[in-house]
């Protein structure tokens, strides 16, 4: 078998709210998989099933071969799981983190530093720098220096961007791309759809269910939607406009434009004179290809 | 190191770097100490007195001669009948011996301000004592009071103290650095490694039974150096139902910590959980044999009881060991049952 | 622009914190109306900015009016006149929409007249009329969003400052929040907002980046992708905050 985490029909209830239902999902060996959805979509609730920290109602789960409801306690030698609240010891020193969690695995910093080495090299600076008084970047490298100190062959990252800003995010997507070098697979959760392209293959999540799970190109390709891109001088009046054009299925914001979901009958060039005409200026209308965030507004409005 | 060495390690730099709970958890037993043994007493000391004396005789001023030289009494002199509601009312004495001269036989009464109840029966006591010791027609009362003979309410406090103190950080502190750990997510990643949750436990226990053991050090100090406690062989039967003891309370945190989940609720718990039938229904302050009979049966359950109980022998009473074998049984057991829930729940936690 | 009000005002606006400047002589203003992106790194000195300007910190030095106040000596008027909203703390779970919307109000001292046609304007205008007694724990994330909106401009404040009100929120429920944005924005309020999603950063009339506790740049999205040869603002971002020299 060569799926380094295998999930068949997982179901998970907290009392009556239904947070996973019927989950099914395989993670190759080396591979960067991203878990992509919203806040309360059921994305730590499956990390929680994964790290062996709860067991699920129903379903089966494999983590590096072994059952996650027998073999527990063999996983978590062989996990390295960040979650998503920020989970080091903040009177701890930097240093003292980093020893306090390679002792519990057993294994000496030595061993194992050519693995964390381009993580934990900017840290160095400051040994004895409490992990409380680090800038939020610096915890982020930090966490994952010691999720990663007893080699891990699964990495299992619950929303380690969230909250951290735009330079530091790319930079610790850099990161896990130089990490799947050395072989580990690596699972990673994030509510930033853009963080999605970084992943080989990803799964979408919302409320518990998985929409799909694929290469990121090919979801976009699967997209098959009619989506072209509008702008003018007042992009809230064009899109009030627009929402209220025959032939636009949906209309919504998309970075500088918006993005203009059509029927077959929609006519980019009649639709823009109509816009001039009623006052808007450098009324723009053009096809484009969509992306991830195109795909999930989609999905979440097909359901 | 190893995993257990690390993670007591760990423990220690959080007790150690957070300075102001280290700060009130070694000053908090001292304070109390001197506080009880010096500030707050239950012993009564200068009763202000007057006398009523109808015909003044040699047993009369025999009384008030003993009442002049008394410590305990601080003798106003003589006063007329009517004054002495006025006397007791605006608090210028504290009580008032009529003495009535009937042939040679004294007739005598006493009244006391007894809007505290404790002063004034106490104050009665002495009167009457000094009464009794003058009393030519009647064979004096003897009194002798054992293993407390100056009646120090220091000496009664101590064991109490005692009994509230390790409560109070074992219960508190643990529960609360483990729930700061489930609040951090700490907790989570020591799960899911492969250190096995008793270790886990262990590692949180130790350091604040090592902790507990400094603070008994230094109130047993206290006790036997300031507040001259009689050092004897109990001493280390003391030390031994302490250890008991210490254990037990650290069982109650650990349960506490299985079922909240805040760092507040722990705090909650323990304090209104443990704290507050602590000082009502152990002994500490109240008498347990004065209470209706439903209350007494509560307060078996209460550790706390049994502790204060072993300690008074131990301490005041300087029995031997064999006198305390039932608390020692039953402080013993409820550790076990108490840290077995513990242990079970803490792993059962997945 | 340059007829119309000015609703925050700042002049070198500065704050210390022993011997490390958070936020360093910055200056700005803001016009009526206008939605003011305010980005930058995490530890560039937002937040502290943003304390300052909301009346909950004491600048070092410099000066700034909020909302006609002065930062250093009204800061009791210019909480009346604000209203904020921060995704960490929006609304108590515990309570009723309703009650919620209510409590808020009262802080705000608006009498129970005004309260009542005021919450029945917004449970119409958010489309909650049916949802008005169920407790805000239970209502999904993206009516939470609004009502969190609603709750923080219910007294019709001059300009409303949201602290990352879209994180982890799902893409869907971000747009709807943005078009609350823009209606509000289009009655004249002014809003003071800050993200991570640099997509969110387009939507902006002007955007001020900072760097090291100071601003970097500071001009409309346009402007900007220009003035940095970018495509994005998530390129401007890019280029604009990778000058940071400050130890960490």
């Amino acid at each position: 078998m060569n799926s380094v985490v295998k999930i068949k029909n997982l179901s998970h209830k907290y009392g009556s709210t239904v947070a996973l239902d019927d989950i099914s999902l395989e993670v190759e060996r080396g591979e960067l998989f991203g878990i992509i959805g919203p806040d309360g979509a059921g994305k730590s609730t499956l990390y929680r099933i994964l790290a062996t920290l709860l067991n699920p109602d129903k379903g089966e789960v494999y983590v590096a071969g072994l059952n996650a409801l027998t073999d527990y306690k063999k996983i978590r030698t062989k996990i390295g799981y960040m979650p998503e609240r920020f989970s080091l010891y903040q009177d701890l020193t930097v240093n003292e983190n980093l020893n306090f969690y390679a002792s519990l695995f057993g294994v000496s910093i030595k061993e194992n530093y050519d693995l964390i080495a381009p993580v934990f090299g900017q840290l160095e600076r400051f040994p004895n720098r409490r992990a409380g008084a680090l800038s939020g970047g610096m915890k982020q490298k930090l966490a994952l220096s010691c999720a990663l100190i007893h080699r891990p062959e699964v990495l299992l990252l619950d929303e380690p961007t969230t909250g951290v800003d735009a330079v530091s995010r790319s930079e610790f997507w850099d990161m896990l791309s130089q990490l799947r070098k050395s072989g580990i697979t690596i699972l990673v959760s994030t509510s930033y759809m853009d963080e999605a392209t970084q992943c080989e293959r990803i799964a979408m999540i919302n409320k518990g269910k998985i929409l799909d799970t694929n290469t990121p190109v090919n979801l976009v390709d699967n997209l098959n939607e009619n989506l072209y891109c509008a702008a003018a001088n007042n992009m809230f009046g064009l899109l009030n406009r627009l929402r209220r054009t025959s032939g636009v299925r949906n209309c919504y914001t998309f970075g500088a434009t918006l993005h203009v979901v059509a029927d077959t009958s929609f006519d980019p060039d009649q639709v823009s004179a109509q816009l001039t005409a009623d006052g808007l200026k450098n009324v723009k209308i053009y096809r484009t290809k969509g992306d991830i965030e195109d795909l999930f507004i989609k999905l979440t409005r097909d359901e | 190191m190893g995993i257990f060495g690390s993670l007591i390690k760990k423990e220690a730099i959080h007790i150690v770097r957070d300075k102001r709970t280290m700060f009130i958890t070694l000053l908090m037993p001292l304070f109390l100490l001197i506080l009880f043994g010096f500030a707050i007493s239950t012993e009564v000391k200068n009763i202000k007195i007057v006398t009523i004396v109808d015909k003044h005789t040699d047993m009369s001023r025999d009384i008030e001669q003993k009442l002049a030289v008394n410590e305990y009494f601080t003798y106003l002199g003589q006063a007329a009948p009517g004054d002495v509601e006025r006397l007791l009312r605006t608090g210028e004495i504290d009580a008032a011996l009529f003495i009535r001269t009937d042939g040679d036989k004294l007739d005598t009464q006493i009244i006391v301000d007894a809007s505290n109840t404790t002063s004034a029966k106490t104050s009665t006591g002495y009167i009457q004592g000094v009464l009794s010791g003058s009393s030519q027609s009647q064979p004096p009362i003897l009194t002798q009071t054992l293993y407390n003979p100056q009646m120090k309410s220091a000496y009664n406090f101590v064991p109490g103290i005692m009994g509230m103190i390790f409560i109070l950080i074992c219960a508190i502190m643990t529960s609360v650095s483990i729930v700061r750990e489930k609040e951090n997510g700490t907790m989570d990643l020591l799960l899911v490694s492969p250190t096995k949750p008793g270790t886990i436990i262990l590692g949180k226990l130790i350091p604040y039974f090592i902790l507990s053991c400094i603070i008994l050090a230094i109130m047993l100090l206290i006790a036997y150096t300031v507040l001259e406690l009689p050092l004897s062989a109990s001493v280390f039967n003391v030390i031994i139902l302490s250890l008991i003891y210490i254990t037990l309370s650290l069982s109650i945190g650990l349960l506490v910590s299985t079922i909240v989940n805040t760092q507040l609720n722990a705090l909650i718990v323990s304090a209104v959980m443990f704290m507050v039938p602590i000082i009502m229904f152990s002994g500490m302050i109240f008498p347990i044999d004065n209470m209706p009979r439903i209350l007494q049966c509560i307060t078996t359950i209460i550790p706390a009881r049994w502790y204060i109980s072993a300690m008074r022998k131990l301490m005041i009473q300087q029995l031997p060991f064999g006198y305390i074998i039932r608390e020692t049984v039953i402080l013993g057991s409820m550790t076990i049952v108490l840290l077995g829930l513990a242990i079970t729940k803490f792993k059962n936690s997945r | 622009m340059n007829n119309q009000k000015k609703v925050i005002s700042v002049k070198d606006l500065t704050k210390k914190f022993g011997s490390f400047t958070a936020v360093d002589h910055i200056s700005f203003d803001v016009m009526e109306g206008e939605i003011f992106g305010f980005l930058g790194a995490n530890g560039a000195g937002k937040t502290t900015a943003m304390r300052m300007l909301c009346g909950l910190s004491f600048p070092t030095s410099g000066s700034g009016t909020v909302a006609g106040f002065d930062i250093t000596t009204d800061a009791e008027d210019i909480k009346r006149n604000i209203g904020y909203m921060s995704q960490k703390f929006s609304l108590y779970s515990d309570l009723t929409v309703i009650q919620n919307l209510r409590l808020f109000s009262t802080i705000y001292g608006m009498s129970d007249k005004e309260f009542k046609s005021a919450s029945e304007n917004l449970f119409k205008e958010l489309e909650m009329e049916d949802m008005r007694n169920t407790l805000v724990g239970e209502i999904p994330v993206g009516w939470r969003q609004k009502l969190a909106f609603a709750t923080a401009t219910i007294h019709n404040p001059k300009v409303v400052f949201l602290d990352e009100p879209t994180g982890g929120v799902d893409p869907v429920t971000r747009r709807r929040f943005w078009e609350l944005i823009y209606q509000a924005s289009s009655k004249g309020m002014t809003i003071f907002v800050t993200t991570h999603y640099l997509d969110e950063a387009e939507y902006c009339n002007r955007v001020s980046i900072m760097v090291d506790g100071k601003i970097s740049a500071l001009d409309n999205p346009t402007a900007l992708k220009e003035k940095y040869h970018a495509t994005t603002m998530d390129e401007v971002f890019r280029i604009v905050a990778k000058q940071a020299k400050r130890e960490e």
